[in-house]
């Protein structure tokens, strides 16, 4: 057994509701678990059981009703809508089902864009988009438009996005959700290689089980609720 | 800039609706701009009377004349300068359709008190000269192709009969807002015509055009004028020549008011067309803005590019709508130049469609941008896919 890992995350108690009229639609319950740095976790459960409410929360896009979530010590349930968003530029990085490029913008500029929230001048700026896009072999459509481009491509375009700003935590949203068999092999493989080569810490939803084989560690939620078992990886 | 790149390329993405809604607005600002220059071709008679001339006229109406008798009196008030009158001829070129003001005024005085009529001291000294002469406005001539030493028949209406004048000479507006489409000739022609063929009605004018020394003095000698002819057989009734002029237009200042109207409708219809565009565009895009949001962009930066790609729209119909405004006013004063002598569009105008076009870009963009501010990242990310 490999030595206990620092937790990247600490979520306690994480409870929300979705408000229709007057009426509350709980959607998570009581929610505690952990997150080891350098991770790459699945969180797997059917549709509607929770998983894009609670990876929201954790990335910090979406407000519980009660609870805490430390990410790297900070407990981003405390932060201001600005403070926020400032702390996700820095700490997060996002990948989705349908891959959320800027239709307007070229590859490069994609994948340039959360860099100009940052100090870094143009070129340096150009500089690493370029280096995140061969990272994901893609430095052969540096100037194409995402509907220039297949679902994979524009997934690998997302996932250079996410990368360039060497976030503490990546997550990712059904990322293989849109893709055919072989793209979404790619994409899985490239996710490998991230956490293993380089450390990131990966929370991955799915429910495809081919997508969470993948992952080091599988959780589960159902209507709410998280089975407590951090079991390895059975599959 | 980067919200700049991405509102330029969103402004242009939907081409036919943004060429649309661009026409659209370039469409509005043209017949904004046109209807505006209507109002001031109106209003230019008024604006070129000079506040420092007063026009004194028969006190019952217009139409009843006043003694030339009168001159003489009026040249002794304190206050005066110089003195010149004339009437309303009403005469008719060939066909009613070819109207023009014609008026037979006293010369010498007449380009003293007018000096925005400008001739050339030839062409001066040859009117003065002639008694049958005329002068035309450069415009008049130029329509009918009057040439110096031509001659020209007006079929009297007031005054009956064939008068025949000779072209001694042509004057030019001093500035473009002079009305160039005015034929003048000799009262003493008229007045010796008058004495042969109906001396009752001779030795009477329409109305005297006084110069008084000093602007300031204009309402005290007007009230003199009309205090030296209270009681007498023909009472006065004096204003400056601004006045007299906005009563003329006075008449028809319900259509100048409704004009006016019609010009600010088309700036709402527009506004209303233009904020259903960026509404359209920015529900579409709702998806970007909370990518960019997720990203870590603030509110400013998604409420810079709402506007900006309004402003981009809005500006780009402005601009064309400007241009395209001169060749139709052209169009516009040719066909029209009888009722509109001096049709020109003027610098206020073109601020105005500035001010309506960031009006527009302004209005239209409030209500997408609050939205997109105010949806949450969450809620805008699930309306992708
Ligand atoms: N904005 C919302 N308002 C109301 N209910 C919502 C909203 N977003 C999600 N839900 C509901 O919350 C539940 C969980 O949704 P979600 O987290 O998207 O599930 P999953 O990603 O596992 O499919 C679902 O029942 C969904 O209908
Ligand atoms: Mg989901």
């Amino acid at each position: 057994m490999a030595e206990p890992k620092r937790s990247i995350v600490e979520i306690r108690n994480l409870s929300k509701a979705y408000h229709r009229e007057s009426l509350a639609v709980p959607v998570l319950h009581d929610i505690t678990f952990d997150i080891a740095e350098g991770e790459f976790l699945a969180l797997m459960g059917p549709s509607g059981s929770g998983k894009t409410t609670l990876l929201n929360l954790l990335a910090g896009i979406d407000k519980a009703d009660s609870g805490t979530i430390l990410v790297g010590g900070v407990d981003i349930t405390a932060l201001s809508e600005t403070e926020l968003a400032h702390w996700r530029a820095n700490n997060v990085g996002f990948i989705f089902q349908f891959y959320n490029l800027i239709p307007v913008l070229r590859a490069v500029e994609n994948v340039e864009l959360p860099l100009h929230l940052t100090a870094l001048s143009r070129r340096e700026r150009r500089e690493h988009a370029e280096m995140a896009l061969r990272m994901v072999s893609l430095e052969h459509r540096m100037d194409h438009y995402p509907k220039e481009m297949s679902g994979g491509e524009q997934q690998r375009v997302a996932i250079a996005r996410a990368i360039v700003t060497d976030p503490t935590i990546l997550v990712a949203d059904e990322p293989t959700g849109d893709l055919d068999r072989v793209s979404a092999e790619e994409i899985l493989t490239m996710m490998e290689r991230l956490n293993a080569e380089m450390g990131k810490t990966i929370v991955m939803v799915t429910h495809d089980p081919r997508a969470a084989k993948r992952a080091k560690v599988v959780r589960l939620l159902d209507k709410g609720y998280l089975n407590d078992a951090p079991a390895q990886n059975p599959l | 800039m980067l919200q700049l790149k991405i509102l330029f390329r969103n402004a242009f993405h939907n081409k036919l609706r943004s060429g649309l809604t661009i026409l659209g607005i370039t469409v509005a600002v043209l017949a904004f701009g046109l209807l505006r220059t209507v109002i001031g071709a109106w209003y230019s008679g008024v604006e070129a009377a000079s506040a420092s001339r007063l026009v004194t006229r028969n006190a019952i109406s217009i139409i009843f004349p006043l003694p030339i008798a009168y001159a003489e009196k009026i040249r002794q008030i304190e206050g005066v300068k110089l003195v010149s009158w004339g009437n309303w001829f009403g005469g008719i070129y060939i066909d009613e359709k070819n109207f023009f003001p014609n008026f037979c005024v006293e010369p010498r005085t007449y380009m003293a008190v007018y000096p925005e009529f400008v001739l050339s001291p030839p062409e001066k000294k040859a009117f003065l000269a002639d008694r049958k002469g005329f002068v035309a406005g450069r415009k008049l001539a130029a329509r009918y192709h009057w040439k110096i030493g031509d001659t020209v028949t007006l079929r009297g209406t007031i005054f009956p009969g064939n008068w025949d004048f000779v072209l001694r000479g042509v004057y030019r507006g001093r500035d473009e807002t002079i009305d160039e489409t005015q034929f003048l000739f000799h009262w003493d022609y008229l007045n010796e015509t008058m004495k042969r063929v109906s001396p009752r009605r001779a030795d009477q004018v329409g109305f005297y055009m006084i110069a008084v020394s000093r602007p300031d003095l204009a309402p005290d000698v007007a009230l003199s004028v009309d205090r030296t002819f209270k009681n007498s057989l023909a009472e006065t009734l004096t204003e400056t020549e601004k006045a007299f002029n906005q009563g003329f237009i006075a008449m028809s200042g319900a259509i100048v008011t409704a004009i006016q109207m019609v010009s600010f409708v088309v700036i709402l219809i527009i506004m209303a067309v233009v904020a259903n565009t960026m509404a359209m565009t920015t529900r579409e895009r709702i998806g970007d803005y909370a990518i960019m949001k997720t990203l870590g962009f603030g509110g400013g930066s998604i409420a810079v590019m709402i506007f900006g790609e309004s402003l981009v729209i809005a500006l780009t119909g402005c601009f064309a709508g400007m241009i395209l405004t001169f060749p139709a006013a052209r169009a516009f004063s040719q066909t029209l130049s009888t009722y509109f002598p001096i049709f020109i569009v003027s610098a206020q105008t073109l601020w105005l469609d500035l001010l309506a076009a960031l009006l527009i870009a302004f209005f239209a963009a409030i209500i997408p941008a609050r939205r997109a501010i105010r949806v949450g990242i969450a809620e805008g990310l699930r309306r992708l896919g």
